[in-house]
């Protein structure tokens, strides 16, 4: 056979087995998908306005959100009457709340990515656990299944009341909140492997379980994983607000968005700005990695495109 | 069809009890001795002893949790640290605003997102599927309290048209009740919303596909029929499912609602408790909270049913 005569499939099939380098497709994902592309400069930017945080304030471009300055307490955006620049105005303990945002954006974001990590990782276990030995199977799920049937903010709160209020322990109560409704997507994922031929083929070899389990099994479960902690990342934002807002969350004097909008909840009639920009802050984060997230499992599994 | 819905019943039992068990030992894992908090900060260690006694904290584990079984089973929820009122009683007096705020809510987010849904899916890249999946997304991603206060400023600082909190029991003034409800049930129905419109505009997608309706509309069946009667009819198990998922979420929806909009529920005692540490009372409201959330399911699993004949026929 001529070298003319090759077809186009045979070429598309020779491009596929040349394993394209990852990042290029994913830019090519990224840049078919605007929406994926809007949610993650969004994400940038805040990652970046986070990271350098801390040196802003250090050169004076941004007020430390820790100072307290009770004369200029409750401004609205704008000058102060000394001529200050407000941009989001002062809370009710005098501080910038442009800065507390900013610097509010730096927990949200350890708490959420911190979250997905954990609760995906721990869920992907106890889901490959469950689906691979059915002999575990319903003891593990039956168990999920009931901290599953306690409504996440209550056990959240409750373990807070408990762990006491930390950073690393609204960390800890959101992970136990998520990490059960993770496993039950493994396991079903998990299950349907299970019986693929690929997982015979291999018991058919006198592959060990341990093999099965981690070479053909385990890395199937990524991308259904890869897309759950993305939708993670985005409701632990929001449910650490939640509780701090609650104040069963991060310490009140920490700026967290939650507890700007906790403090300034009371004062929302004549002071919204307060409630209103960390919120709105708290809205454009938690949908950018929402949209990042949709447009991640379009390209994943575009079986998938469109569902929920 | 009996057996069917008789094991759905058996598989909720172990789900309740683990519930149980998980909620058991989190308030005795708890730091913080509820016999010291009762006993007051001047007692002495004689005193706290005698208060550890007389509420059976001496007692082995199982002997309390046995008790704690025996106690739920037969309705008695226990009392309060602080008050001394009993928990069955307080649950009950908090439970209308509760039920009437989920109830509202949830009927206000079936009854916006599954025709929602269907007509997106209908006329899938129409403005009106554009307008419906945008607002979908902002529903996930609007933290409740923000919108909550929002509303408030909007619809009744602003324009007056609703009270900006506050709760009126449906039997001293039913009118009011409503007028009461209606903006937070709207916050939270708004918020649960995004899930089922998502869900029935995909199900309805995939399910507009199928050769039967296209055989449906080929015999010259309207569009209405075509949608209710052959391709919703199908893909309503997967929407019940959602809704069953969700169910979850407006109970946590409710919580946060409650304390934007002072509303006096089981959302509000819990939080109460939780700042005082009233562990008898979170322990039980939590426990009714997951029994309802069980009911429900269980409610749902038995709709199935009735939705789709051929569940009925497998068992």
């Amino acid at each position: 056979m001529s070298n003319e005569s090759v077809t186009k499939q045979e070429l598309a099939f020779q491009g596929l087995r040349e394993k394209i380098p990852w990042y290029i497709s994913a830019k090519d994902a990224v840049l078919r998908n605007p929406n994926m592309l809007i949610g993650l400069v969004f994400i940038s930017i805040v990652v970046v306005l986070a990271l350098i945080c801390p040196l802003l304030i250090k050169i004076g471009i941004l007020r430390d959100p820790y100072i307290f300055d009770p004369l200029n307490r409750l401004l609205p955006p704008g000058r102060s009457p000394d001529g200050d620049l407000f941009l989001f105005g002062t809370g009710p303990l005098g501080r910038d709340i442009f800065s507390m945002v900013i610097y509010g954006s730096r927990i949200s974001l350890l708490v959420g990515l911190s979250v997905a990590i954990l609760a995906a990782s721990i869920g992907t276990m106890i889901g490959i656990l469950a689906g691979y030995f059915s002999k575990l199977d319903d003891i593990i799920m039956r168990f999920m299944d009931g901290i599953m049937a306690i409504p996440g903010i209550l056990l959240a709160i409750v373990l807070m009341a408990i762990l006491g209020p930390k950073v690393e322990n609204v960390i800890i109560a959101l992970t136990v909140v998520d990490a059960p409704r993770t496993s039950r997507i493994v396991r079903s994922v998990v299950l349907t492997i299970r019986e693929s031929q690929y997982v015979d083929a291999a018991n058919a070899f006198g592959a060990s379980k341990a093999r099965i389990l981690f070479r053909h099994i385990a890395p199937n479960t990524f991308a259904p994983v890869i897309v759950q902690a993305t939708f993670l990342f985005a409701s632990a934002i929001l449910s650490e607000a939640s509780l701090s807002f609650l104040g069963a969350g991060v310490p009140p004097d920490i700026p967290t968005w939650g507890n700007i909008i906790g403090e300034g909840r009371i004062y929302f009639i004549g002071h919204s700005n307060i409630v209103i920009l960390p919120s709105l802050g708290l809205f454009f984060l938690a949908l950018a990695v929402n949209m990042f997230g949709d447009g991640l499992r379009d390209s994943l599994d575009p079986k998938l495109r469109g569902k929920t | 069809m009996q057996r069917y819905i008789l094991k759905r019943l058996l598989a909720a039992l172990p789900t309740m009890a683990i519930v149980g068990v998980v909620v058991f030992s989190i308030i005795h894992l708890a730091p913080g001795d509820p016999a010291a908090i009762m006993a007051g900060e001047d007692a002495d260690y004689e005193q706290v002893e005698a208060m550890r006694e007389s509420m059976g904290l001496l007692d082995p584990i199982p002997v309390q949790f046995w008790r704690f079984v025996k106690g739920v089973s037969t309705g008695d929820l226990g009392e309060s640290i602080f008050s001394g009122h009993s928990v069955s009683s307080l649950i009950l007096d908090r439970a209308e605003p509760t039920l009437s705020l989920a109830v509202l809510s949830l009927s206000i987010s079936i009854l916006v997102s599954i025709p929602a849904g269907v007509l997106a899916a209908w006329k899938m890249n129409s403005i009106f599927d554009r307008v419906v999946m945008i607002l979908a997304l902002t529903g996930y991603a609007v933290p409740y309290f923000a919108l909550g206060y929002v509303v408030i400023f909007v619809f009744a600082v602003k324009v007056g048209w609703f009270p900006a909190g506050g709760y009126v029991y449906m039997s001293d003034n039913f009118w009011q009740y409503l007028h009461h409800l209606l903006l937070p049930s709207f916050v939270l129905g708004f918020a649960g919303s995004a899930l089922i419109t998502r869900m029935t505009r995909a199900t309805m997608l995939e399910v507009l596909k199928e050769d039967y309706v296209r055989t449906a509309r080929s015999k010259g069946l309207g569009e209405t029929i075509v949608l209710l009667r052959h391709a919703f009819r199908n893909a309503a198990n997967p929407v019940l499912t959602v809704i069953g998922f969700s169910i979850a979420g407006f109970i946590s929806g409710v919580v946060i609602t409650e304390t934007v909009f002072a509303i006096p529920g089981m959302g509000r005692l819990i939080t109460e408790a939780i700042s005082q540490r009233d562990f008898q009372i979170i322990q039980s409201t939590i426990l009714v909270v997951a029994l309802i959330y069980v009911m429900v399911n269980l409610i749902i699993d038995i709709l199935y049913v009735f939705v789709d004949p051929r569940i009925r026929y497998d068992s």
